[in-house]
This record gives C-alpha cells, sequence and structure tokens, in this order.
C-alpha cells in the first residue's frame, strides 16, 4: 500500500481525492457522509457574508448517446444558507473527522472590508485553508463576483493580497478556464501571494434548447441565461489549464486540479500534469459519495503496480514531456497497423480514413477480410485507432529509425 | 379465435434508447449486405437514436415494403443480426427488435411515409397482393404508373394476412403495409380470382404489363387411405380460419400435424394454443432436413409441441367419418426417408393437419403463357421476364421449393425487382 497523503501548500489529507466546492459539499450532513465514504478533504460550498437566493431549475445534462452527463451544466449560485449555519458544521465535520482537509470557499464584495471580515468570520472556526472563488462564471459575475473578478489579472492580484493580509490559513486562488491564457490570472495569484491556484472553475455554457417548447435548458419559468459547465467532457480542457501553470514558472505555486476527474485514471493523470490533489464534483452528483472507494483502490493499485511508495511522486512527472508545438520532432514517424485476427469488420476505420484522414486504409474485394493499411502514405495520425471498437486491434507501430531529432524551432530558427 | 399474446415483446423505450446507441454504424455494414432487400440497417438505427423516427420508419420500408412483416417473420440470425459484427460477441444488436420499433411508430401515428410519383400513363396489373406483389405494385405506383392489384381473397397481404399465426403476425400488420400502397393510389380489386372471375386475357389487354405473384395453392394430399375424413385439414385452411374467423369444428385433444416447415410449426403451436393437449409433429427425415427456421423451432418446443421424425404418416384410420387415428411407418435415417416395413403403428389421433408444402398454380401460368418447369414454377430470366415478354414473375411461384428464398423478406426483394424490371419495359417502350 502506497502513502496516498498528500501536503498541498500546507493543507495535508490522507488522500489527494477532494470534493469540489459545489452542491455536493452544501452541509455538513453532506461533508460528513462523504468523508464516511473515504473523501480526503472537501472543499465547502461558497461562503459568503449574506446568503443568496438560488432559482429553479438549477442543472442540466449533456448526454451522449445512451450515456448520461458527459458533462453538465449548472445555474446554481453560492451557498444559500446562512454563514453560521455553515461554519458551525464546518466545525463539527473537522471535530469528527480531523485528518481530512476542510477548505472554506470564498465570494463576497468586491472591497477589502469585505474580504477581510469574511476570512475574519470563517477563521472563528478550526479550517485548513481557504479557495478564493474568482471562478464562477454566472450569476455572481454580475454582481461583479466570482469570474468577473477572475477574469482581470489586476483585481486577482489585489484581492488575493487582501485575504492574505488577514488569512492564517493558506489561499488557495481558483481560476475561471473563461479567459484567453490561465497563465495570465495564475500569474497574478501568485504575485498576489496565494499558496495554490486551482483550476479549472466551470465554463461558460448553455446546455441547449427543448425542441418541443423552444425554451433554453435549463429554463426557469421560460427563460434561462448561461451557466458554467463541467463533467468528463471538460476533462481536456483542464487538463491543458493545469498543464500550462505548471511548467510556468512564473506561476510556481501547488496546483489543485479540477474539471471532469471521474475515476483513478483521470486523477493520475491530472497528478502527472502537475496536480498536487484532485477535486471532483460532477461524478459524485452521478453516482454519489461512494466513488472515492473504487479511486482510492484503483490508485494503490497503480502506485504498487508501478513501486511507487507515495502518491506525491507522480506530481508534475509529465510536465517536462508538455511543449511547444515548435518542440516536436519532425523525424518521429508512426503508422497504424491492424490486426486481421481481432478486427471485426466494421470498417470504421477505413470510412474515417478515406472521408477524414489520407484515404491509406485500403479493403479487400472479400468483406469477411480485414482492411489493410498503406503504410507508405500513413501519416499516423491516430483516427483509425480512436474510431476502431476493439481494444488494441489497431496498433501505432514506430517506423523512422529513432536516431534523429529535427524541430520546427530550429528549422526556421525560432528562437526559444 | 384468441391465440394468446403477440410473441415479439416490445422494447421499452430504455431498451431502444441504449440498443440503438450500441449499434457501430458500420461502414459497407455486414447487416446491409446479409438483408436480402438491402435495409441500410445502420441508417434506420441511427436515426431511432437521434428521435428521426418518421425518417428511420422510411428508410425500413423504401428499401422493404413489407418491413413492418418482416421485423416480425425475418430470420433474423440467419439474415442481419446473423452478420452483425457484434457476433464476435454472440451480441448482435437487436436489429428486428428495433426495425419493430420503428415501423410500429409509422403504424401508431399514421404517418405517410411515400408518395406516387408523376403519371406515366402506363397501367400494370400485379397479380396476388402477398408480400411480393405489394412490393412490386408499391414501387411502380411510385413510379408514377398506375397499378391494379388482383387478389382472390377478401383481404389483401397473402400469406402475411392469412397464413401466418397471429402472434407471430398480427394481420393488422400486413393489412397496414396493403394501405400503404393502396393510399398512393394502387387500386385493389379484392375478391377477384384471376383465371376464375376474370381470364387471364381480359388482364392482359387491360394493361401494359403484367407481374405474377401468385404465390402458391392449397396444401397437397398425401394420397393416403382416410385423407377425406372428417378431422383432416390443410395447415393453411386451419391457420386461416384460426387467424381470421370461421368454423373449425372440434378439434380434440389429440393433433398430428404432418410436415416440417415453418407452415407446419404454425399450425402446431396455432392447435397448442387453442387448447389441443397434445400436438405432434410428424417428419419424414431428422429434424436437421426441416425447413422451418431454428427459432420456429425453438418456439415450437417451448409451445409444447412434440416431435417425432423419420415417421411418415401410412394411413389415417377413421370412425364414422372421423378421424380417430394415424397409422405411422418409421424411415430409413439414411436420408432417402425410405418406410421400413414391419415398423407400423396406429397412434389415437383427433385430427390430422397437413403441411407438406404447397401446390402450383399451373393453370394460371398457362393462360399467361408463361413457360414453366414440371413442378410448376415460372421460368424466368435474371430480370424476372417469363417468356411472356410482358408478364414478370415474383415470389413464390418462381422459388424453388426448400430453400431460404421462400422468405417474406426475398418475395419482397423479388417483387421490388420484378417492377424494375417492368418499369424499364415500359419507358424502353415509350408508349
Amino acid at each position: 500500500m502506497a502513502d496516498l497523503s498528500i501536503d498541498l501548500a500546507g493543507i495535508r489529507s490522507p488522500n489527494p481525492f477532494w470534493l469540489a466546492s459545489a452542491p455536493p459539499t452544501n452541509s455538513g450532513y453532506q461533508v460528513m457522509r462523504a468523508f464516511a465514504a473515504g473523501w480526503g478533504g472537501a472543499v465547502w460550498k461558497t461562503l459568503a457574508l449574506e446568503p443568496i437566493v438560488n432559482v429553479t431549475s438549477r442543472f442540466a445534462g449533456q448526454n451522449l448517446g445512451a450515456y448520461r452527463m458527459t458533462g453538465m451544466n449548472n445555474i446554481e449560485l453560492i451557498t444559500d444558507r446562512p454563514l453560521e449555519d455553515n461554519l458551525r458544521e464546518i466545525a463539527e465535520c473537522k471535530a469528527k473527522y480531523p485528518d481530512r482537509a476542510i477548505v472554506a470557499s470564498l465570494m463576497t464584495e468586491c472591497t477589502r472590508e469585505s474580504w477581510h471580515e469574511l476570512v475574519r468570520r470563517c477563521e472563528t472556526v478550526p479550517i485548513d485553508g481557504f479557495e478564493l472563488n474568482f471562478g464562477c462564471p454566472h450569476g455572481m459575475s454580475e454582481r461583479g463576483q466570482g469570474a468577473a473578478v477572475g477574469q482581470d489579472p489586476e483585481l486577482v492580484e489585489m484581492i488575493t493580497a487582501w485575504v492574505k493580509e488577514a488569512a492564517h490559513v493558506p489561499v488557495i486562488v481558483k481560476l475561471t478556464p473563461n479567459v484567453t491564457d490561465v497563465r495570465s490570472t495564475a500569474r497574478a495569484a501568485a504575485k498576489g501571494g496565494a499558496d495554490a491556484v486551482s483550476m479549472i472553475n466551470t465554463i461558460n455554457s448553455l446546455m441547449g434548447v427543448d425542441l418541443d417548447t423552444w425554451l433554453p435548458i435549463p429554463h426557469v419559468d421560460g427563460k434561462s441565461s448561461h451557466g458554467g459547465f463541467c463533467g468528463p467532457a471538460v476533462k481536456p480542457i483542464a487538463l491543458n489549464m493545469v498543464g500550462a501553470c505548471a511548467k510556468d514558472p512564473q506561476v510556481g505555486i501547488p496546483i489543485s486540479g479540477i474539471g471532469g476527474i471521474a475515476d483513478w485514471r483521470d486523477a493520475v493523470e491530472f497528478m502527472l500534469m502537475g496536480s498536487t490533489s484532485v477535486q471532483v464534483c460532477t461524478s459524485v452528483m452521478h453516482h454519489g459519495f461512494r466513488i472515492v472507494a473504487d479511486m482510492i483502490d484503483g490508485l494503490n493499485n497503480y502506485l504498487d503496480a508501478r513501486g511507487l511508495a507515495s502518491v506525491t511522486e507522480l506530481i508534475g512527472k509529465t510536465v517536462p514531456r508538455f511543449v511547444d508545438w515548435n518542440d516536436l520532432n519532425l523525424d518521429y514517424k508512426i503508422v497504424a497497423r491492424i490486426d486481421p485476427e481481432s478486427c471485426i469488420k466494421c470498417n470504421k476505420c477505413y470510412i474515417a480514413c478515406e472521408d477524414a484522414a489520407h484515404q491509406c486504409i485500403d479493403r479487400p474485394e472479400d468483406p469477411r477480410l480485414a482492411p489493410v493499411v498503406d503504410e507508405e502514405h500513413c501519416v499516423g495520425c491516430n483516427l483509425c485507432q480512436m474510431v476502431c471498437p476493439v481494444v488494441d486491434c489497431i496498433e501505432m507501430v514506430r517506423v523512422d529509425a529513432g536516431d534523429t531529432v529535427h524541430t520546427w524551432r530550429e528549422k526556421l530558427s525560432v528562437p526559444s | 379465435m384468441n391465440l394468446g399474446p403477440p410473441i415479439a415483446k416490445r422494447l421499452s423505450r430504455l431498451d431502444v434508447q441504449i440498443e440503438a446507441n450500441r449499434c457501430l454504424n458500420c461502414y459497407d455494414a455486414p447487416c446491409t449486405r446479409a438483408c436480402p432487400t438491402a435495409i441500410d440497417v445502420p441508417r434506420f438505427i441511427g436515426r431511432i437514436a437521434t428521435g428521426d423516427l418518421a425518417g428511420s420508419a422510411r428508410t425500413i420500408m423504401d428499401a422493404n415494403p413489407v418491413g413492418a412483416s418482416c421485423a416480425r417473420v425475418c430470420p433474423t440470425d440467419q439474415l442481419c443480426e446473423g452478420a452483425c459484427v457484434y457476433n464476435a460477441d454472440e451480441n448482435p444488436i437487436r436489429i428486428g427488435d428495433l426495425q419493430r420499433y420503428a415501423t410500429d411508430w409509422a403504424i401508431e401515428t399514421g404517418a405517410i411515409l411515400f408518395a406516387a410519383g408523376p403519371p406515366t400513363g402506363k397501367r400494370i396489373a400485379v397479380v396476388g397482393s402477398g408480400p411480393a406483389g405489394l412490393a412490386a405494385a408499391r414501387e411502380l405506383a411510385r413510379w408514377g404508373h398506375a397499378v391494379t392489384i388482383f387478389e382472390r381473397d377478401a383481404e389483401p397481404g397473402g400469406l402475411d394476412t392469412y397464413g401466418i399465426v397471429p402472434f407471430r403476425l398480427p394481420a393488422e400488420i400486413a393489412l397496414w403495409e396493403a394501405e400503404q400502397v393502396r393510399a398512393l393510389g394502387v387500386e385493389f380489386r379484392l375478391g377477384v380470382a384471376v383465371g376464375e372471375t376474370i381470364s387471364a386475357q381480359a388482364v392482359l389487354a387491360e394493361f401494359d404489363a403484367v407481374i405474377l405473384a401468385v404465390g402458391m395453392g392449397a396444401v397437397p394430399r398425401l394420397g393416403i387411405e382416410g385423407e377425406d375424413a372428417a378431422g383432416v385439414w390443410d395447415a393453411l385452411d386451419f391457420i386461416r380460419i384460426a387467424k381470421m374467423g370461421g368454423e373449425l369444428g372440434p378439434v380434440g385433444e389429440t393433433v398430428a400435424v404432418i410436415g416440417g416447415g415453418n407452415t407446419a410449426i404454425d399450425a402446431a403451436t396455432c392447435s397448442r394454443r387453442l387448447g389441443v393437449p397434445s400436438v405432434t409433429m410428424y417428419y419424414r427425415r431428422g429434424a436437421e432436413r426441416m425447413t422451418a427456421y431454428g427459432f420456429e423451432l425453438e418456439f415450437a418446443k417451448v409451445e409444447g409441441v412434440e416431435f417425432r421424425t423419420y415417421t411418415l404418416p401410412k394411413r389415417i384410420v377413421t370412425a364414422n367419418g372421423r378421424v380417430a387415428g394415424l397409422e405411422l411407418i418409421a424411415t430409413a435415417e439414411d436420408g432417402s426417408a425410405r418406410p421400413l416395413p414391419g415398423t407400423e403403428r396406429i397412434v389415437p389421433v383427433d385430427t390430422v393437419i397437413l403441411a407438406i408444402g404447397q401446390t402450383r398454380h399451373t393453370a394460371l401460368l398457362d393462360a399467361f403463357g408463361v413457360i414453366h418447369d414440371v413442378n410448376g414454377i415460372a421460368a424466368v430470366d435474371a430480370d424476372l421476364r417469363t417468356s411472356n415478354p410482358l408478364v414478370f414473375a415474383a415470389g413464390d411461384c418462381m422459388f424453388r421449393p426448400g430453400g431460404i428464398d421462400a422468405m417474406v423478406v426475398e418475395a419482397a426483394q423479388r417483387g421490388k425487382q420484378a417492377a424494375r424490371s417492368a418499369d424499364l419495359l415500359l419507358r424502353a417502350e415509350g408508349r
């Protein structure tokens, strides 16, 4: 059994699996259940000095074929419960589960006094850290909070600094993906003194339109507004932003990864790309807190199989391999090879290559035979392997000598 | 008569969602290649998955004008589902069930799927309104020809309406398919037997071309003693009355069905559902030689039908003009079906149902000037043209017996083919 415990900028938890600030962390009842199930930490549903009012309905799911909730969208705001109730429950959870991390997500008006007041009141209960919600893209942003702050590096730096003036525990800044380059706001957070950044918050979205009523989905009495998109579908966007911040020396602070993490495999990927902890919401909303047992089990077995004693050995290991396009080896060449034995003759690879790639998969005249790759013309794009429904039927095989490296940067003498 | 619920269970919406989305959407899909009418299976399934049921039903019925019937009677394990790439895992897409789902939607909503083409001024007679005749008429009407169907029965649909047990294929399905054809402006002359009510000459004189889709006739006689006794049935008559109404009279406690095809199975399962405690099928060869579909044999076993193979009826024992028993003789197991003297035995039976094939409408072919072989099978070329250049033949009247092509779906394809040939002929003539 590997050591799963982590330390994110001084916030310790017995495993890297935290609940993101979201509906599953709305109350002490839920967080107690989550900790009983094994979650290592919880970022409490965003606290404010005064509770807000939420609307019905609030969520909508994106389905792909028969698969439910590949993504989800919400227009729910921050906590609608009084601050005192939340703080009392935080204290109760911390008393019962002292080894777990409880981080309070915060949002308030853009004034120094307001942020100081919120930090002061929250620190009246035992708390392991703060996460500044600079990411919520809907509702609160119209009040000059959430993403409205998080999209402006100067405000990010300023508010972070205000919070750091008052806080006695580590401060994480949660970043919005609704920016051109997340590194700008991450650098601003670091400059403001943040101990860590977390990303991504939800992505601006409109889930859909009802074909019968022509109403937007979800709607509130016939009208809707844009929401925040999350879930498995956003993982590649989140992973890219985590990687971009992890390799940026001007960010230089630990990262808590968020965005589409649904199982231990996703968690490993985020950690390899530079996350110290991972935060989960949509998958819990889909399946319940119990999924953490499988995440812990899978992670443990993975680490054991690779002979790694601590999960922290994963952190950032892939980051050096995440480079500019200009640094990719133009001499590297792979081609697809189709295993005729396991091929089921669905011809998905053929039509994908024919219509959408490089016309280098041929079909034998006898339709009972497997398609064959024209290796001379194959560009190794992976598309055939991606569409193939049979695991390991199409293999990408290296065919260059493997002894030369030429990059676009050196070709054009592009300065580094 | 109430013969119990249909065999086919409706897919739930959840089943449909899972199953339709499980389809891989293969390119040059084996399921489509395996369908005699070449239904674009991935396309109709994909349209179900996106909720385009009109498009799905149209895809099915465009390729197969009796696609709703075929969704119930096709041996899918030997056709589309047998070819599904998932068969490597023995878990093919439930294509037949999905086809039923889409066509049921069309039936229940009354959707109009097709329109007649601009009139060509050509008149074509289709003799017979079974699957081949309906398919031919549907195609010809969509291409603008004026089509008249002659049907000897009171209702259209042929064997689909009258000859397949209702729990396999309810009559209203075949009648809906006929209605789709009628809605294109096709005239149905029902209760008109060509060769009896109206002469072949009159039909030839009235129309520019003729498509013969007359199917086959009654079950032939066994030629054994006692065959005229009350309680001896032609299987098709028996099924017709059980399905469409009429008087069967007392069937008794014990039924013997002679034959090994799908009609024999239908007569046997029909008897069971009529409440007959003991129903036995007698077949002169081994079970592997039966022409019934495997799933039909399995179904008959589940319904409680018993099987006696390598057994030939020798004599029907009668008492007071009624069936009282059946004298049987064992046959050689070498495939010759040769009776083995000395093995005779008598079993008590109340009803004997004969399902040993069907006779041919030889005289009708003669009347149309259509050359046929000694068995009465119409001779056709690759375009289904008969020896009479204005007459085409499709369906059972040109199929060889015992082959898998005696399927509803094959008949439909031949009907489409004959229609295409007739259309080309009339357009080439430019008359």
